[in-house]
C-alpha cells in the first residue's frame, strides 16, 4: 500500500496546512502523540524552509513499507537557491536568516532517516522518513 | 440584427426557459445542492430564468440581478450554481436560435454566438463579482476578527499577567505577541508575565525563535516572562530539535506557573474556608 499525495508551499498558511495533513496521515498510520508532534514539527521545520529561501516549493508524503514496519516518508523539494555548503547548515547554531539555526539538524533528530540533496542555483531536496514503532 | 434575435428570444422565452429548467433538473442528480428541498430548487431556477430574461430585456439593467444574487449569497449557494445556469442558458438559446433559422453559415453563425454572449457575459460578471466581493468582505472581516483574537493580555491581579495563546502562531502574530506584551507589561505594571502556550499546536523553531525574543524584552523592561502549559509531546520536540529555554523559567501547567509568579511577587494563596472551620472547632472546643 503506497498512498502519495502532496502540499504546494506559495504562502506562510501553507505551512499550516502541510503539517496539518502530516498529522492526519501519520495518525492514520498509527504514529502516537508524540511521534505525531514530531512529524508536524519536522513539516514545519522543512516547509518554512521552502517559503522563506526558496518561496515556492512542494511537500510530498508516501507511506513506506519495509519487511516488518511501516513509516511516513516526506519529501521536500524546492527549486530555490540550493544551499552552498551542507556541512554548515547541520550545524547546530548555524543560520543565515537570524533564526535560532536549529531548524535542520532539528528536522534530523525528530526524523529516522534524512537525506538532503542540494545544488547551488537549482534547488534543494530533503527526504526524510519516520518509521511507525 | 441583434434587435431581431432579441425579439425572437424573448417571443419564445417559455420555450427556452422549458428547455433550461429540463438541463438544469437533468444536470442537478450529480451535483452540490443536493442539500436543497425540491421546490425551494424549482422556485429559485424559475427565478434565475426570469431575472436573466429580465435583464436581456431590459438590456442590462441589474437591479434585480442585485437582489437575485444578494440573496443567493446569503442563503450559501455555490456560485458553481449560477455560472452552471448561466452556460446552460446560452447553450439552451444558440440552440434554439439555430433551430429557428433554416441555413447557417459560418459568419451567420459566429454572429449569434457573440451576441448571445454579449447578454450573458455582463451577467456572469457581475454575479461573479458580487460572489466574490462578499467573500472578500468576509474574509477582511475574519482577519480582523482573528487579530483582535490573535494575543490578549489578561492582567489577573497586581502585578501578574497571563497572555494565553491559541492556534497557529505565524510571523504577523509573532510581531503582534510581542508588541502587546511589552504595552501591556508597561500599562498593567506587570512584574510577572505568563505565556501559555496549551493552545499551540506545533512550536518549532520560528514559534521559539519568537517566544525566546519576547521573553528576553520583557526581561530588559525589567518583568519575569514564565513560559506554560508546555505539553509532553511539545517538550520532547524542544528537546530534539536542540532549542535552549533554560533563560527563562517554564511549567507544565498555567496553574503551577501561577504558583510560582506569586512566590515571585512575595505572596501566596490562603485558604479562607479551612481557617473558619477551624475557629469554630476552637469556639466549640472552649465551649465545652
Amino acid at each position: 500500500m503506497i498512498t502519495k499525495s502532496s502540499v504546494q508551499i506559495n504562502k506562510e498558511w501553507d505551512i499550516v496546512g502541510a503539517r496539518q495533513m502530516g498529522r492526519e496521515l501519520a495518525k492514520d498510520l498509527g504514529f502516537g502523540t508524540v511521534d505525531q508532534a514530531r512529524i508536524a514539527t519536522a513539516i514545519s521545520e522543512l516547509a518554512r524552509n521552502i517559503y522563506l529561501y526558496a518561496e515556492k516549493g512542494k511537500i510530498a508524503y508516501e507511506t513506506v513499507e519495509d519487511m516488518n514496519k511501516k513509516g511516513l516518508k516526506i519529501i521536500a523539494s524546492d527549486q530555490g537557491p540550493g544551499i552552498n555548503d551542507l556541512s554548515k547548515v547541520m550545524e547546530d547554531g548555524f543560520s543565515t536568516s537570524g533564526g535560532l539555526g536549529a531548524g535542520l539538524p532539528g528536522v534530523k533528530r525528530l526524523m529516522d532517516y534524512f537525506d538532503v540533496v542540494s545544488e547551488p542555483g537549482k534547488g534543494t531536496t530533503i527526504t526524510t522518513i519516520k518509521w511507525v514503532r | 440584427m441583434p434587435e431581431t434575435l432579441r425579439r425572437i428570444v424573448i417571443e419564445n422565452s417559455d420555450v427556452i426557459s422549458k428547455n433550461w429548467l429540463d438541463d438544469i433538473t437533468e444536470k442537478r442528480k450529480s451535483d452540490y445542492t443536493s442539500t436543497i428541498s425540491d421546490s425551494l430548487y424549482h422556485t429559485t431556477n424559475q427565478e434565475f430564468i426570469n431575472v436573466i430574461f429580465s435583464s436581456i430585456n431590459r438590456q442590462g439593467d441589474t437591479g434585480e440581478m442585485d437582489d437575485f444574487a444578494e440573496r443567493l449569497i446569503n442563503l450559501g449557494w455555490p456560485l458553481s450554481y449560477i455560472t452552471d445556469g448561466l452556460q446552460t442558458f446560452r447553450r439552451v438559446t444558440i440552440d434554439f436560435i439555430l433551430s429557428q433559422s433554416e441555413q447557417v453559415d459560418t459568419e451567420e453563425f459566429s454572429r449569434i454566438l457573440s451576441i448571445v454572449e454579449n447578454w450573458v457575459e455582463p451577467i456572469i460578471n457581475q454575479l461573479v463579482n458580487q460572489y466574490s466581493g462578499s467573500w472578500e468582505h468576509t474574509v477582511s472581516l475574519q482577519r480582523m476578527a482573528l487579530q483582535e483574537l490573535s494575543a490578549p493580555l489578561i492582567p489577573v491581579m497586581d502585578n501578574i499577567t497571563v497572555m494565553p495563546l491559541i492556534g497557529t502562531i505565524d510571523t504577523e502574530r509573532a510581531k503582534l505577541i510581542m508588541e502587546n506584551l511589552l504595552e501591556g507589561v508597561m500599562k498593567h505594571n506587570s512584574e510577572v508575565v505568563l505565556i501559555d502556550i496549551t493552545g499551540v499546536p506545533v512550536v518549532d523553531t520560528m514559534v521559539a525563535h519568537h517566544i525566546i525574543q519576547a521573553a528576553e524584552a520583557v526581561r530588559l523592561i525589567g518583568a519575569t516572562c514564565i513560559l506554560v502549559g508546555i505539553r509532553p509531546e511539545i517538550a520532547q520536540t524542544i528537546v530534539n530539535l536542540g532549542i535552549d529555554l533554560s533563560k527563562f523559567p517554564t511549567k507544565s501547567s498555567l496553574k503551577k506557573g501561577f504558583n510560582t509568579a506569586l512566590k515571585l511577587t512575595n505572596r501566596e494563596i490562603v485558604d479562607l474556608g479551612n481557617s473558619k472551620e477551624e475557629d469554630i472547632t476552637k469556639i466549640i472546643d472552649s465551649i465545652k
